[in-house]
Order: C-alpha cells, then structure tokens, then sequence
C-alpha cells in the first residue's frame, strides 16, 4: 500500500474521532444530529476508501448504507420527530462540558495505548484504524452517559456502533460486515423510531428519560 | 439439499413466527405455538440418535447438544405456561389480541434465535444471533406498556445494545489475532478452525478481545456491576418471557463466552479468564444475595436471585476443571428448569392476587394450596436445600472449590447462606402469613410447574448414569 493511500485512510479515521468529538460539546439537538450526519458521512467517506484500496467490492454496500441510511434517512426522520414532539430545546447534560471533553481526550488516549501496544504484529493500517475505532466507540458511551435526553442516547449508541463499523471494515477481508452493518442498521431503525419514541411520547408526553427515572420498579 | 436436524431446529421457529405473524385468533395461536415449540424440542432430541454433520455454519458437539436440548425443553413447557397465561390476560385486559399475535410470533422468534446463536459455527453469526434474541426480548417486555413496562425496555435495550456492542468489538478484535494465521475471508470466523489454530494467535490481542468479550457477552449474563437492565426486564414483562429471559436467555450468553474461553485455554501465552470470571462470578453472588433483602416485588425478587445463581455458575465454569465444570454444567441445568418453575408460579400467583408486591399477597398455602405449595418448592430448590438438584449442584460447587482454592469457598457459601436468608424472610409471609389479596382459584395449568421441580427433584436424589457421562464428555471439552 502506498503512503498517500495509508494517509487518506488515516485522515477519514482521524476525522472520525473529531466528529465524535464535536458531538461532545453539542447543547442543542438539531445540532447534534446534524454532527451526527457528519459522522456517518464521514465514515461513508472511511469505508469507500477502505474498499478501493482492499479491493473489497461488497464493502461500497456498507459504506452506501452508511451515506444512505445513517447520514440522511435516519438524521432526516430523527428531525421530524423532534419537531413533532417539540422538544427542540437544549440538552440537558449530566455533566459539565469542560469535564466531558477531558473525559473524552483521556478515553483516547486510553484507547491508543492500549490497541497501539497490543498490536504490533499487525499492519499498520489496521492498527491504527482499530485505535481510532474504539476511540469512537469510548466515546460513543460517554455521550449516552453524559446525555438525559432519549434522542441524544440514541445518537451516542448510532455513534458507538459507526466506531465498530469502522473497526469492522479495518480488519481486511472480514467477512460478514455487510451483514453485520445490516444487522445494526435494523436494530437502529426498528426499535429507534418505529417503536420507543412513539411509545414514550405517547405515555409521557416527553422523551427525557429523567421523566422514566420516576417510575421506579419497587415505589410502594 | 436435504433437510437434517440442525436445519430443522431453526426452521420450525422461523416458519411458525412467520404463521403465528399472519393468523388471527388467540386461542389457535396459543395452541399453534405450543406445537411448534414442542416439534422443536423432538427434533432437538433426534440429535441424539441421528448426528447431522456440522458445516461452515452451523456446528453440532456435545457442548451444545446440552444447551440446545435445554432451551428447546424450557422453550416448550414455557409455551405450555404461556398459553394459560395469556388467557388471563385477554379475560382482564391488559393485552389485546392484536398484541397477542405479535407475542406468539416473537416468542417463535426468541426460540429461532437463541437456537441459531446456539448452534452458530461462526462467530460473526452468533452474534447477529444473541443481538437478534435481545431485540426480541426488548420489544416482549415493553409489551404492557405501561410506565415501569417502558422504563424496564429502555434500559435494556441501551444497556443491551452497548454490551453487545463490545462483544461486537471483542469478535472484531478476535478476527484480527486470527487472520495472519488463518488467512483472510470467512475461515477467521469459523469456530472449528479458530479452535484449531488458537495455539498461534497473537495472545496480547486476544487477551484485549476477551475482556471485551466478557463485559460484552456478560452483560447479557447479567454479571454484576453490569445487571442493572435484569430486574427491571424480568419484573415487568409478561412472566412467560421472564421464565424464558433467567431460564434460558442467560444461558445463552453464558454460551458464547464459555465459547471464546475454551478459544483462549487452547492458547497457552494468553490470560487463563479463569480468575476473571472467578471473579464477576463472587461479586455478582454476593451483591444479588444482599438485593434479596430489599425486594418489594415478587418477580423482581427472584431476578436478582438469577443473578446470584448466575454467579454460581460464571464462578464454577471460571474455576474450570473437570469436576467444577461437571457442577457449573449441572447448576445451569437445574437452576433453568427451577427459576423457569418459579416464574409459572409466580406469574399465576400474580394474575390470581393482581399484584407483584409481596406486601400485598400473603398466605398462599392457605388460599391457593396448588399453587402455594408448588411455589415453595421451587424456593426450597433455589435456596439450595437437600434433596434437591440445586443442592447437589451447588454442593459441587462448593466442594470442588474446597480442595483447590479454599478461601474462595468461604465467599461463595457465605453468599449462598445470605441468599437463603432473604429469600425465606420475604417468601416466608407471602406463603404462610395472613391472607391477603384476592382468593380466586387459580386457572393455572400445573403441569409445566410439576414437571420441572419433578426432575429437579429426581436429579438431587439420582442422576441418570447417561447424563452423568454426558456431562463429563462436556466437562472434558470445557476444560
């Protein structure tokens, strides 16, 4: 593989990472999921380039379902249903921002030492493409902890599983990923929208999940 | 292609969640559902006499053949359950046929899944498997949609969704230690030649997979710290789906990681995960055996008890060793069919008293004696009291662990003797207090109830030597 090739793959992954970065620090939700678009163009981007240059044709599915489904339908769909619920005010984070991002540099940091040092046998591509996913799979949960809103914990678990995408498509000629990214994608799609946020508005007249802490299995 | 066995087993689940889907009418559902569930179990015992061969997908060995006639057997007499279960339901309003329709067809789906997770010769499909079983599950627990029915699939479904998330992670990683050796493309996912080929993995990649392997899968066994979705997924579903969640659900992600440890014992540079699982496994029955003490609601109470058994057995199959995997094998067999029990009871005892709080329900015995007793004998068997299965599994357990590591022991049956205390202490009242609540008889079906505390009991008073030789052969390959 060539440099200039290795450098492209590493500026999508790097990119990556940033984007989950940006959703860090993001107070609103029509921002948030407009970083989240980012995100899955951006993996898009990652996982086309990882199919020209492996030469994996069946990866262009993956990386069409990622710019099809994850970076328009889903952003597009989330949209409507924030403005039909009207909930389109500012997210309530657990934390404070300052904090968040140091919590954020420090899980990435972790996440280089620990693929970096275990993987010295393997190309450096992968390496570094592994380092970078978990990174953006750290980060994914960190959103969902930081984040109360139902929404925004929905974007940090789709943000979380494009780091595996990432991951996935790294390791060369794993197969399955096409059907792996399916598989995440029906999970997304079918309990997401179809059922939960339809469900919570329809008892709670909110989709913050502060609103379901209330109901504790056990009150008297 | 002919059609053997194995195919068989994934089949009949598929095409009747497909028919159960499209047909109207509860009462031929509930009877069709039984049906499938029973042909699945048949064939699942057909195993036995006809050995189907295993291929690139699917993989049949005597690890499996337990698991798999297990889940089918609990599979089937849940079903039996179910069918007096919903009936009750229907009669009291809290589901509507329409809803019925889509918990028989996603009852089917559940069983098709964990079979296929359970017979998956190939990593990647496993997983797709457990993840397809968890969305199953999610969406059965939110069925009542009631505030608490809500909160308990939410919280399942995210802590769900992240644990097989890192598992996802961990088979990535364990790919990725497979590929230099193996060579690209669908071989470095095939369970047989991984195992093959284990020896030459590079350990510190594979050791980095297994612990996400663990926290991944085990947060679907329900290990503590990372239980929290179990209580709140088995107290507000229906209860045949929480019979089926501790009696078999469990199981099943207990199976994928007992997988990947047998992987990782082939390599012998890599961590042993023996003293990982050691671990989660005293905590996990330690913190469930201190819940007990607190609990308010009945179902709640019995799914922290999951935990703690759980824990039982993560400890047993961590210690490893012919003898405490022979134990771990027989406690997960006998905690199914006891839990499973428990949860029939319970779930008519609920309909019956039209409440899951064990302050409101009392006197049992007195006003429903079927019923009250049959319930007290599923908690003596849980606790671990003699002559039931239960306590000889745990007496393994307990005295495997004595000859070789003898300060673990003192853990593991203080947690035991904990456990046994909360759970008399809050049942006691329900059973022989005062009677409270409503006294309707019951229109429970028995059956499926009797008949796993009948060979609970048999199996605490006499083995089979068949089983017994069974289990050692699985034993053996557990290492």
């Amino acid at each position: 593989m060539s440099s200039l090739q290795f450098d492209i793959a590493h500026l999508f992954a790097g990119s990556l990472v940033l984007a989950s970065f940006m959703m860090l620090y993001q107070d609103r939700l029509y921002a948030l999921l407009n970083v989240y678009a980012l995100h899955a163009g951006v993996l898009a981007l990652s996982v086309a380039w990882q199919a020209y240059v492996q030469q994996a044709p069946h990866l262009y599915v993956t990386a069409l379902i990622a710019l099809v489904f994850k970076a328009i339908i889903i952003p597009v769909a989330l949209h409507r249903i924030i403005k039909r619920l009207g909930i389109h005010r500012e997210i309530e984070n657990v934390i404070g921002v300052g904090l968040t991002m140091m919590a954020g540099i420090g899980l990435v940091a972790l996440s280089m030492v620990v693929m970096l040092r275990v993987t010295p046998g393997a190309d450096a591509l992968a390496r570094e493409d592994l380092a970078f996913a978990l990174s953006v799979v750290l980060l994914g949960l960190l959103i969902m902890v930081t984040r109360r809103n139902a929404v925004s914990q929905v974007v940090g678990f789709m943000s979380l599983e494009n780091g595996l995408v990432l991951a996935a498509t790294g390791a060369k000629g794993m197969p399955l990923v096409v059907e792996i990214s399916v598989a995440f994608s029906v999970l997304i799609a079918f309990i997401v929208i179809g059922i939960f946020l339809f469900r919570i508005r329809e008892r709670f007249d909110s989709v913050d999940v502060q609103a379901l802490d209330r109901f504790r299995g056990e009150r008297r | 292609m002919t059609v053997d066995a194995l195919a068989a087993i994934l089949l009949i689940p598929a095409i009747s969640a497909a028919l159960l889907a499209i047909l109207p009418g509860y009462k031929l559902t509930a009877k069709l559902n039984v049906v499938a569930a029973l042909a699945t179990f048949l064939t699942s015992l057909s195993l036995f006499v006809i050995e189907p061969t295993s291929g690139q997908y699917l993989l049949l060995d005597d690890l499996n053949k337990v698991f798999i006639v297990l889940t089918t057997f609990v599979g089937f007499t849940t079903s039996v359950f179910s069918a007096s279960y919903i009936h009750h339901e229907i009669e009291t309003g809290r589901l509507t046929p329409a809803f019925l329709r889509f918990y028989h067809a996603m009852y089917q789906m559940l069983m098709f899944a964990m079979n296929l997770a359970l017979i998956a010769n190939n990593i990647g499909l496993m997983w797709v498997a457990v993840e397809m079983a968890t969305l199953t599950t999610v969406l059965m627990v939110g069925i009542y949609r009631t505030h608490e029915a809500l909160e308990a699939a939410w919280k399942y479904f995210i802590l769900g969704s992240v644990g097989i998330a890192l598992a996802l992670f961990g088979t990535i990683l364990v790919y990725m230690a497979a590929r230099p050796v193996v060579g690209e493309g669908m071989d470095g996912m095939v369970w047989t030649v991984l195992v093959k080929h284990a020896a030459q993995f590079d350990p510190a990649l594979l050791n980095v997979a297994f612990v996400f392997l663990l926290l991944g899968y085990g947060t679907k066994v329900g290990l503590a710290p990372l239980h929290a979705w179990l209580p709140d997924a088995h107290a507000e579903g229906p209860t045949p789906i929480s019979a089926v969640l501790s009696g078999l659900l469990l199981n099943v992600a207990l199976y994928a990681l007992l997988r990947f440890k047998m992987m990782l014992a082939v390599n012998s540079v890599a961590i042993t995960p023996g003293p990982l699982m050691v671990t989660m496994g005293l905590i996990s029955v330690i913190f469930a055996a201190l819940m007990l003490y607190r609990r308010r609601d009945i179902k709640r109470m019995f799914a922290y008890s999951s935990i703690e058994h759980m824990g039982i057995i993560v400890f047993a199959f961590g210690m490893g060793g012919p003898l405490a995997n022979f134990a771990g094998l027989l406690h997960m067999t006998m905690h199914s069919l006891t839990k499973s029990a428990i949860f029939f009871a319970v779930g008519h005892v609920a309909q019956v008293k039209g409440t899951q709080k064990i302050a409101e329900i009392g006197g049992l015995t007195a006003t429903n004696p079927a019923l009250g007793w049959g319930l007290m004998l599923g908690v003596i068997a849980i606790v671990g009291l003699p002559p039931l299965g239960i306590f000889m599994s745990e007496f393994l357990v307990v005295s495997s662990t004595f000859a070789r590591a003898p300060w673990l022991t003192v853990f593991l049956v203080l947690g035991i003797i904990i456990a046994l205390g909360g759970l008399f202490l809050r049942i006691g009242p329900v059973m022989f207090g005062e009677p409270k609540g409503k006294t309707a008889p019951a229109a429970a079906s028995y059956v499926p109830m009797f008949t796993h505390l009948g060979l609970v009991l048999m199996a605490g008073i006499y083995l089979p030597p068949v089983l017994v030789t069974g289990f050692q052969n699985v034993a053996k390959l557990l290492g």
